[in-house]
């Protein structure tokens, strides 16, 4: 039930943010991130922010894909 | 007469009319047909078959990124013109003004057409302007008609196609109506998206001459590619499956579209043919477009097939999904 | 930095290697026979529907959808309402634009704008203050709808139009619960669901935490989901691990957005302006304490109250299987509806109306070829 991507904090003016989705910009309310800073990575929701996109978590994610890869390669090696 | 709004008066068809064609309008187009004030218009001989298009162009803002509704209103038509193969021969048009519209729009719009029909180039030749009452009329709405010439031997009509055919498109969609989104500030973003509204007789020209068995073309506008897809699937009674990587979308257009949950399958362009030609002549066609405009980004999007007749897109995972044009316009969302 | 660089990348949770891996992995771990996933958001059927993951699943995997649809199970009521409030004098209705055409008794929003009713679609619920403000002599009604991830802004809006004094705006609530409902799901005796995959900006504002009451009193594994491909499957993946481990609870597979708490000042704002009451599903009818209302602090935002505009309870109509569809009993194509009277151009029920109902995410996307 939601639609929401992430975009990029381009500048902060009080509670209100310039930010970058995709190339387009767009004033985010940050009413509900008031810890977002300039340059974070947020997950906009109809107008407004609803997350900060955690980097460290991020990468994660994305290294854990890198391991399951690894994990499948080697079970394809044992002849399966 | 007032120099600076229309009104009701110049569409009474009196004096005032009189004076704001010939001394307003004519002197931008400028040529012997127009100069003559008749209502219809010879057109001269013309070699092969003729064809004839009409379309209508209302659309808010009247000025955007990348053209304006005068521009438009040449390009649909020749565009329209083009998916037949001809060469535009001649345009009329049709002007209703609202009262209390400003000269200096009407100018600009009228300079912008001039500059687009020359660059086809295609004379207009007659044409018929009304005024409304102020509320009445949406600022300006304009009408054009265009007439053109289908060289010998040259026949484009979805009944030609044939599966393994290829689906060539010149180009990125859903940027003229991104940039319409943008500029009509209904949900305030802010993007540099710019119309791709253009010309593309020459375009065609390019392709017939170098691929003279394309099956068929169509501008693909208002419901965007899926639009004029579904219409050449209804006619040929074949299906149509896309490489939904191989579909160009500029990111501006992905992050609009992302944004407000849209689909640029759906998304209006005006400068986008969608080309059907046999597989061994698709790098041809795209060669050719290249060379008629080296900044097109042209490419096989699908291909042609004769299982179901109907469009599906095949994903980058190897799977597929049905396209099915949705009832009416799309609409933004939030879920 | 090497972090930052990678998370400009977005793209990657899209990347058909990763995909095509976890899919692998999922047909490796697939214990055998029928398993019934239910995913609970409508934009998580959309996502499946659009990326074609229903036919990459293994044999006797089945994803069904459920009534995280805010659109589907808005009553007609509420429509209704919407229209009636639509007909008063000098008064705009704002809305998202999935709410243009669902059906009411008598038409839809979309066809009110085409009567003359000053009917609106905003992107953000914010954008009604700038509205309100520039129009001080219409009054704006706002129909708000949505789960956890929608009111929390609807909140803010209501703080911020107390806060500016706006005597010109209204607000239509019908904002629903997620956590009940699945409650009332998991009760329900027909129900038959093996794991829930979690909607996942629903959860960025409750946090995993939230389900750990379904997971334990039911039994059943929940797993949050993001909504790109790879997030989907990953999520799968994990729900068939701990069915096939027997160990339930609760996953998180969206970690970098979704903590176990959740986003503490959305839910402040959610609970300063609104309390739960009991409200009706279209389909599957009234489950206690899953919508929300206005606290009495904020009470005079009602639309419903300032223009005595009552709710009327509709009957779906004769046929409409779409609760059942809802529960995950059927798939859409079991509904002799289905297709035949009820399709996108003419829909029945709200699983037909919004593209993102199962029903028409059937129709339109096909049934997983």
């Amino acid at each position: 039930m939601c639609l929401a991507i992430p975009g990029r904090v381009v500048s902060i003016d009080g509670a209100v943010a310039k930010v970058e989705l995709g190339g387009v910009e767009r004033m985010v309310s940050l009413q509900l991130v008031l810890e977002a800073r300039e340059g974070d990575y947020i997950l906009v929701h109809a107008g407004i922010g609803i997350q900060v996109i955690d980097e460290e978590e991020a990468k994660a994610t994305l290294e854990l894909f890198e391991e399951i890869l690894k994990e499948e390669a080697a079970w394809e090696a044992e002849g399966n | 007469m007032n120099e600076e709004r229309i009104l009701l008066h110049h569409g009474s068809g009196g004096r005032l009319s009189r004076d704001l064609v010939q001394n307003v309008i004519v002197p931008v187009f400028d040529n012997p047909a127009l100069r003559r004030l008749e209502d219809a218009s010879p057109i001269g001989s013309a070699l092969g078959r003729m064809v004839m298009t009409t379309d209508s162009y209302v659309v808010q803002p009247l000025f955007f990124p990348g053209g304006d509704i005068g521009k438009l209103s040449i390009c649909g038509t020749v565009n329209d013109l083009a998916t037949a193969g001809a060469t535009p021969v001649a345009l009329s048009v049709g002007f209703i003004i609202e009262e209390g519209f400003a000269l200096s729009d009407l100018r600009r719009i009228l300079v912008s057409m001039k500059n687009t029909a020359d660059s086809v180039p295609v004379p207009l030749v007659t044409g018929d302007t009304k005024v409304v009452e102020k509320t009445k009329g949406d600022g300006i709405y304009i009408s054009t008609t265009g007439i053109g010439s289908v060289p010998e031997g040259i026949e484009l009509t979805p009944v030609k196609v044939r599966p393994g055919d290829a689906v060539v498109i010149n180009g990125p969609i859903g940027n003229h109506e991104a940039s319409i989104i943008c500029a009509r500030n209904d949900f305030s973003l802010q993007s540099p998206v710019a119309s791709d509204c253009a010309p593309l007789h020459g375009l065609m020209k390019a392709v017939i001459e170098k691929v003279p068995h394309t099956r068929c073309a169509r501008d693909a506008t208002r419901g965007g590619l899926a639009s004029v897809l579904t219409e050449i699937i209804e006619a040929s009674g074949y299906g149509i499956m896309l490489d939904e990587d191989s579909i160009r979308i500029d990111s501006d257009v992905r992050g609009i579209c992302d944004i407000l949950g849209m689909d640029p399958l759906f998304m209006a362009n005006e400068g986008k043919m969608v080309i059907i030609v046999p597989t061994e002549s698709a790098q041809t066609c795209i060669k050719a477009i290249e060379t008629n405009n080296p900044k097109a980004r042209a490419g096989v999007i699908g291909e042609v097939h004769d299982r179901a007749p109907r469009l599906t897109v095949r994903t980058r995972y190897g799977t597929s999904r049905i396209v099915t044009m949705p009832m009416g316009m799309q609409l933004p969302r939030i879920c | 930095m090497g972090g930052r660089g990678k998370l400009r990348d977005f793209s990657q949770y899209r990347s058909p290697i990763h995909v095509n891996t976890l899919v692998k992995k999922l047909h490796r771990i697939y214990p055998g026979g029928t398993l019934k996933i239910m995913e609970v958001c409508g934009t998580h059927t959309m996502a499946i529907a659009r990326y074609g993951l229903r036919s990459l699943m293994p044999q006797g995997l089945c994803l069904i959808s459920g009534p995280g649809c805010p659109v589907c199970v808005t009553p007609a009521s509420i429509i209704n309402a919407a229209i009636s409030l639509s007909a008063f004098p000098d008064t705009a209705v704002l809305t998202f634009g999935d709410m243009m055409r669902v059906p009411g008794t008598a038409g839809t929003l979309e066809l009110c704008r085409a009567k003359g009713a000053d009917v609106r679609i905003l992107y953000s619920s914010l954008d009604m203050l700038e509205n309100a403000k520039k129009e001080r002599n219409k009054h704006f009604v706002f129909i708000s709808v949505g789960f956890e991830t929608t009111t929390p802004g609807i909140a803010l809006s209501i703080l911020q139009a107390e806060k500016m004094g706006l005597e010109n705006v209204s607000f239509l609530v019908a904002n629903r619960l997620v956590i009940p409902a699945l409650h009332a799901l998991c009760s329900s005796e027909d129900i038959q669901i093996d794991g829930f995959l979690c909607p996942g900006h629903v959860s960025v504002i409750i946090g995993w935490g939230a389900y750990r009451e379904i997971a334990e009193r039911y039994n059943i594994p929940c797993v949050v989901a993001g909504f790109e491909p790879a997030d989907i499957v990953m999520a799968v993946d994990e729900l068939i691990e701990r069915i096939a481990n027997k160990t339930p609870g609760v996953g998180n597979a969206y970690e970098r957005v979704v903590t176990e708490e959740g986003n503490k000042k959305a839910l402040e704002v959610m609970e300063m302006v609104f309390k739960p009451a009991a409200a009706e599903w279209r389909g599957i009818g009234v489950i206690p304490d899953s919508g929300l209302v206005l606290r009495p602090q904020y009470a005079h935002f009602d639309a419903l109250t300032r223009f005595e505009v009552p709710l009327v309870t509709q009957e779906e109509p004769a046929g409409c299987r779409c609760g059942d569809v809802l529960k995950g009993i059927i798939v859409p194509t079991e509904c002799a509806l289905f297709g035949k009277r009820c399709t996108p151009q003419a829909p029945v029920g709200p699983c037909m109306v919004s593209s993102e109902g199962s029903c028409a995410a059937y129709y339109t996307y096909g049934a997983g070829e």
